[in-house]
């Protein structure tokens, strides 16, 4: 109440509820990680891995990035493939082929 | 029994140094034998808020590497002959301490001292680590801002797992002190009132110590808050929280500036 009435004549909006419901939002997800292998550091690794096998790859140049949605969250992997690329590939069968 | 109790928060400036030295001198103005230990290898600052500074010696390292005796380290104060101050090094060799070596000072000051409080430094890495490893109780210093609310529910998550008691099964008693509290911004709705807090880090709330100049004026002239200016609204709210830390009941109230006449006719806001 007597904060309504505040708030009607300083005739700024409450930034705290905001707060509060970010943090709220926020912390259940974080606490739900706690004690978990950091799952996008472990997928980094195994899609370098994978990826590796075929294309010689700046380790550098591979993000794995996760947006957290209100429904469905995104995946976004960005692998960024030198130009030579055929000339790897075609060494990497070579390799695989000798071995 | 000794209790060991840490001061910690994970985010750096919201007032662990300053509740270290406050409720430190409170406890031993209530007749306990107290030490502050500053965990903060390479910047420490206990020793500059309780007015210490030049008489620093030896360290916490000097005695984890047997390079001095713990009598040799510890600095009694000058105005309260129950309290005393472990200081941290300077030197940036923070490897220096070891979880083992820590141990063995920790249980040392045990026999010693019924309260020993580790001030921790920011962050989650060795130093903090070390702060909390040997700790019965936490004080969980929490600034109503969501940055360090944020950081307070990772120290908790660490607390409930990193420390001795935890692998042992057991639990650190944690306590939430909220530092730099605005009454009147809370009320209209501009900061994170007392209950939001307590609602999202649900820990037993131990006190709220006013947003006050008085913090600045005393370690400025290097005296803990508590010891500087005893009716100050913050050395009252400091002195509240360590009677509840020795068992008492205190109704949680948050104390206020006393206003001179002159200023409620100037209508200056305490600060």
């Amino acid at each position: 109440m007597s904060m309504n009435l505040l708030r009607l004549f300083s005739g700024r909006k409450a930034t705290a509820p905001v707060a509060r419901e970010r943090l709220q939002i926020l912390l259940a997800h974080e606490r739900g990680l706690r004690g978990q292998p950091d799952l996008l550091a472990t997928l980094r690794e195994e899609i370098l891995a994978v990826v590796s096998k075929h294309i010689q790859l700046d380790p550098d140049k591979v993000t794995v990035k996760l947006d957290r949605g209100p429904a469905v969250s995104t995946l976004e992997v960005d692998i960024e493939v030198p130009n030579n690329f055929e000339k790897t590939k075609a060494h990497a069968e070579r390799r695989a082929g000798a071995a | 029994m000794a209790n060991v109790l840490v001061v910690t928060s994970g985010k750096g400036g919201v007032g662990k140094t300053t509740s270290t030295a406050a409720l430190g001198a409170a406890l031993a103005q209530a007749g306990e034998k107290v030490v502050v230990i500053d965990f903060d290898v390479g910047l420490r600052n206990l020793d500059l808020v309780m007015g210490a500074e030049r008489r620093v010696v030896f360290d916490l390292i000097n005695v984890v590497q047997g390079v001095a005796k713990l009598q040799q380290a510890l600095i009694r104060d000058k105005r309260l002959e129950n309290l005393w101050l472990l200081p941290a090094s300077q030197t940036r060799d923070k490897d220096a301490l070891t979880d083992e070596g820590v141990g063995r000072v920790i249980e040392e000051l045990r026999t010693k001292f019924d309260w020993i409080l580790c001030d921790s430094p920011a962050g989650i890495e060795r130093g903090a680590m070390l702060a909390m490893r040997y700790a019965d109780q936490a004080v969980i210093v929490t600034n109503p801002e969501v940055s360090s609310v944020r950081d307070s529910d990772r120290i908790i998550g660490m607390l409930d797992s990193k420390t001795v008691k935890a692998e042992q099964g057991e639990r650190v008693i944690k306590h939430i002190l909220i530092t730099r509290f605005d009454p009147a911004r809370a009320a209209r709705g501009e900061m994170l009132s007392i209950d939001d807090i307590l609602e999202i880090l649900a820990t037993p709330l131990l006190g709220i110590i006013p947003e006050s100049q008085d913090v600045l004026r005393a370690s400025n002239v290097g005296s803990p808050v508590t010891l500087n200016n005893v009716a100050s609204a913050p050395a009252r709210a400091y002195t509240d929280a360590v009677r509840r830390l020795m068992g008492e009941t205190v109704d949680m109230v948050v104390p206020t500036e006393r206003r001179g006449l002159m200023n409620r006719l100037l209508g200056r806001r305490a600060a």
